[in-house]
């Protein structure tokens, strides 16, 4: 029967693409969009009037809406679509699960899936989180109970999850730091990093300024502008395109209870993806310790942290003494956010952790390239702790 | 630090909408009420219409003692609302009520640095408009 039903290895991700990541933009979203789409199928050998889904993490403002690609594109067919915007940063991962769904489900053939992030020259997260009217509830949420008493933007209700884990685990300073540093020495081998040319060490960490305690300046990801997209294919499909295949083996998505609040649920620290995680892994019949690379979502090293854990690379707790000594560096036991991450390279809601797990799964990443890399994982975080992960194999 | 200080007009309301209204209006009351389930007595926050053990769509304000612990905070240091920008540093808490829900607050009257987990708290009420309170609390000890 698992044949049958499960999605494991019967897509795969043909082509990638990304623009500039930059901070001050001239264009608009749905030109950053557009531009991210159009490198994404010339990557993969594809004509864009092929595309038959168009699959929207962020809804129309993360780069437009299906209208906006069928009218820029010149589809003549679209068949599927969906928006994913309330997982927050989890919306890209949970697109490709949508994406791989409906190909899997025969429902289309191409799937494309654009995000575009304006978070330097648009509205920036701490915004979205305070102004009325977002239609998140997530958001609302934050409006209603946390904003009138100074609590409106993620550096802020993030770090009540990290105090309090700091606090139950004895975790120290200089591990989260140990993760910011990592970032920005994989950011200084990526061409299209924002942080490339500005390298830090753990001193600059320790003294950058308190944003929200425990969270320094250096602890949150960086807010700027661009584009990316990946396109996904079926098996068969996959097989006559320009690159290689990049299969998708596992993929799922978790919530946390209540999804919407952090304060009351009964353990802060159980996110999205501790539900999601076990399921991935068995769809793919793969266990953490096999993976050669994993690209985590990294919004704040504390929640990078947790999800770490959740992924199962070590248990609750353990996630401090892990990053230290080098351990999640390129060259250490599993390089993670090979890219810089959201912390060095750019925030594209982690659309660009999709894009450079591919990159890496196709040895395509020239100075920070892991050596054969097969198997890697993704993870998504958002809206308070939705949940995704993908396990990718070469 | 500042301690007990009523809001500043430029601050945030809360949305004055359904169940939201009704919370912040009992606070203006001088009390702290949570909506609690009428058929299984499970309590639940943020308000909304159905109760996740059993799904019934029957509830009430249900009061509480105002009485709790501290579950976790964060020191603000940089006011990302600027509305907050006279107020840093500042500790925004989570506090647990005995009687089980879970709300952002502040505790007034003791430095963040003199935050400890599972301090216990009571709620005290400041009038920001007409109508509505926010929930504060102070340390117990203090009373």
């Amino acid at each position: 029967m698992p044949e049958q039903t499960s999605l494991k290895d019967r897509t795969c991700i043909v082509g990638v693409g990304e623009t500039a990541y930059t901070r001050g933009t001239s264009k608009s979203s749905l030109e950053l969009a557009l531009e991210a789409s159009l490198l994404a199928i010339e990557d993969a050998g594809l004509a864009p009037e092929m595309i038959d889904a168009v699959i929207l993490p962020g809804g129309a403002g993360g780069g437009g809406t299906a209208g906006d690609f069928i009218a820029n594109f010149g589809l003549k067919d679209l068949r599927y679509t969906t928006s994913l915007q309330e997982m927050g940063g989890a919306m890209n991962v949970s697109a490709l699960e949508c994406a791989a769904t409906a190909l899997a489900g025969g429902i289309a053939n191409y799937a494309l899936i654009p995000l575009c992030c304006r978070f330097y020259s648009g509205r920036k997260a701490r915004q979205l989180n305070s102004d009325p009217g977002t239609g998140l509830q997530s958001a609302e949420t934050i409006r209603d109970y946390y904003a009138p008493f100074g609590v409106g933007a993620p550096p802020q209700h993030y770090a009540w999850m990290a105090q309090r884990y700091m606090q139950l685990y004895g975790t120290t300073h200089e591990q989260l730091g140990a993760i910011a540093v990592a970032m920005r020495k994989h950011a200084q081998l990526h061409p299209n990093a924002v942080m490339r040319g500005k390298p830090m060490d753990l001193a600059d960490y320790l003294a950058s300024r308190w944003v929200s305690y425990p969270y320094r300046l250096l602890d949150c990801c960086l807010e700027t502008d661009g584009a990316g997209a990946v396109l996904v294919t079926t098996t068969e499909r996959a097989k006559d395109l320009r690159k290689r295949p990049v299969y998708v083996s596992g993929i799922a998505s978790g919530h946390p209870y209540p999804p919407h609040d952090l304060p009351n649920r009964p353990d802060i620290l159980k996110m999205g993806l501790d539900f999601c995680a076990p399921r991935a892994y068995a769809m793919a019949g793969v266990k953490p310790a096999d993976m050669d690379f994993a690209e985590i979502y990294d919004c704040f090293t504390g929640q990078m942290m947790l999800q770490i854990e959740a992924a199962g690379f070590c248990q609750r707790g353990e996630g401090g003494p892990f990053v230290e000594h080098g351990r999640i560096e390129l060259g250490g036991e599993l390089p993670m956010n090979t890219h810089g991450g959201l912390l060095s390279q750019a925030h594209n809601s982690g659309m660009n952790h999709l894009v450079e797990a591919v990159v890496q799964l196709r040895h395509e990443a020239g100075a920070r390239q892991v050596n054969d890399a097969e198997l890697g994982l993704v993870t998504g975080w958002g809206g308070h702790g939705h949940g995704s992960i993908a396990v990718l194999r070469r | 630090m500042k301690t007990e200080t009523t809001a500043p007009v430029n601050k945030r309301l809360p949305q004055l909408r359904g169940y939201t209204q009704e919370f912040y209006a009992w606070c203006a009351r001088q009390e702290l009420r949570f909506q609690r389930c009428a058929k299984c007595g499970v309590w639940r926050h943020p308000p909304r219409p159905m109760c996740g053990s059993c799904h019934s769509m029957e509830w009430a304000w249900a009061p509480t003692a105002g009485l709790g612990k501290v579950y976790c905070w964060t020191t603000v240091y940089q006011a990302l609302d600027p509305a907050f920008a006279g107020d840093v540093p500042y500790a925004a808490v989570i506090v647990e009520l005995d009687e089980g829900p879970r709300l952002a607050t502040w505790v007034t009257g003791i430095p963040p640095a003199d935050l400890r987990l599972e301090m216990p708290v009571e709620v005290w009420f400041d009038p920001i408009a007409e109508g509505v309170a926010l929930p504060k609390f102070r340390p117990l000890a203090s009373k």
